[in-house]
């Protein structure tokens, strides 16, 4: 029976390509923080995730349930809605964004550790030791 | 996906930034340097940042960065004050003082160098999470 090594790594290579591009997005608005015009934009991480999931099972076969479509590379980008937008029409929340951005980073480390296990299970089988 | 445009972005922010400092020390530096004639007095500059042009094809979906799209110098008018015994003075006795806001410039820079920092803290974040995942499945 070969590996299914996409299976086996299930969610997590999807989630870690998420979380990248939302490093991306999340740094883009710190860097906009004072453009005049600028609207903060965000991922839908819920929504996306569980596309990329669905998205699996249904357009390719092969993988299992815990598969991963990654054909979708980037994640659609949406709109915050802004709390309090300034009067130049920017609508970053530096604060928000900060806390946001720091979540993401743990988000990150955290599927980072999980796989890390995946992938070490996986040499301990190879090995056998 | 290029994960290094991070460094592209945080990166553009910083020096955005840094034009603001610098133009924030040139206004506080030159907030007492009068002159004789209110033509030649110096006037406040301000830059204007504006969203990086995203690559084409991206449209709206692409992340931008931040870009100076010039500096403005600001039409205020000079204030004149009667000092007759300052070298610089004209026929009549006044010398014309640029019209710089301390306190406006001294807040701009408290804000320029939060964003800075703002952007050198996801430039280091952006860099631990790259080198964590460097080592990968070691």
């Amino acid at each position: 029976m070969p590996l299914d090594l996409d299976g086996y790594l299930g969610i997590h290579q999807r989630a870690l390509a998420l979380e990248a591009q939302r490093t991306e997005v999340l740094a883009a608005n710190l860097a906009n923080a004072d453009t005049p015009g600028y609207k903060a934009r965000d991922i839908d991480f819920k929504a996306e995730l569980a596309a990329a999931g669905h998205g699996s099972s249904t357009s390719n076969g092969t993988s299992g349930s815990g598969g991963v479509d990654l054909s979708t590379d980037k994640a659609t980008l949406k709109y915050r809605v802004p709390l309090a937008p300034a009067l130049d029409g920017n609508t970053v929340d530096s604060q928000l964004e900060q806390s946001a951005f720091a979540e993401n980073s743990v988000r990150y480390q955290a599927t980072l550790t999980l796989l890390n296990s995946k992938l070490r299970n996986l040499m301990t089988a190879i090995t056998g030791q | 996906m290029s994960s290094f445009k991070i460094f592209d972005i945080a990166g553009s922010g910083m020096s955005a930034q840094s034009v603001r400092l610098n133009t924030v020390a040139s206004n506080l530096a030159n907030a007492d340097s009068v002159s004789g004639d209110p033509n030649t007095v110096y006037r406040a500059r301000h830059p204007v940042f504006q969203a990086e042009d995203p690559q084409p094809g991206a449209g709206d979906q692409a992340n931008v960065g931040v870009k100076v799209q010039g500096v403005q110098l600001s039409t205020a008018a000079p204030s004149s004050h009667y000092d007759p015994g300052n070298p610089l003075a004209d026929q009549q006795g006044y010398v014309y003082a640029p019209a710089v806001n301390v306190v406006e410039e001294m807040v701009d820079m408290i804000s320029a160098s939060r964003s800075y920092q703002n952007n050198v803290e996801v430039l280091n974040t952006a860099r631990n999470l790259m080198l964590a995942t460097l080592k990968l499945g070691q």
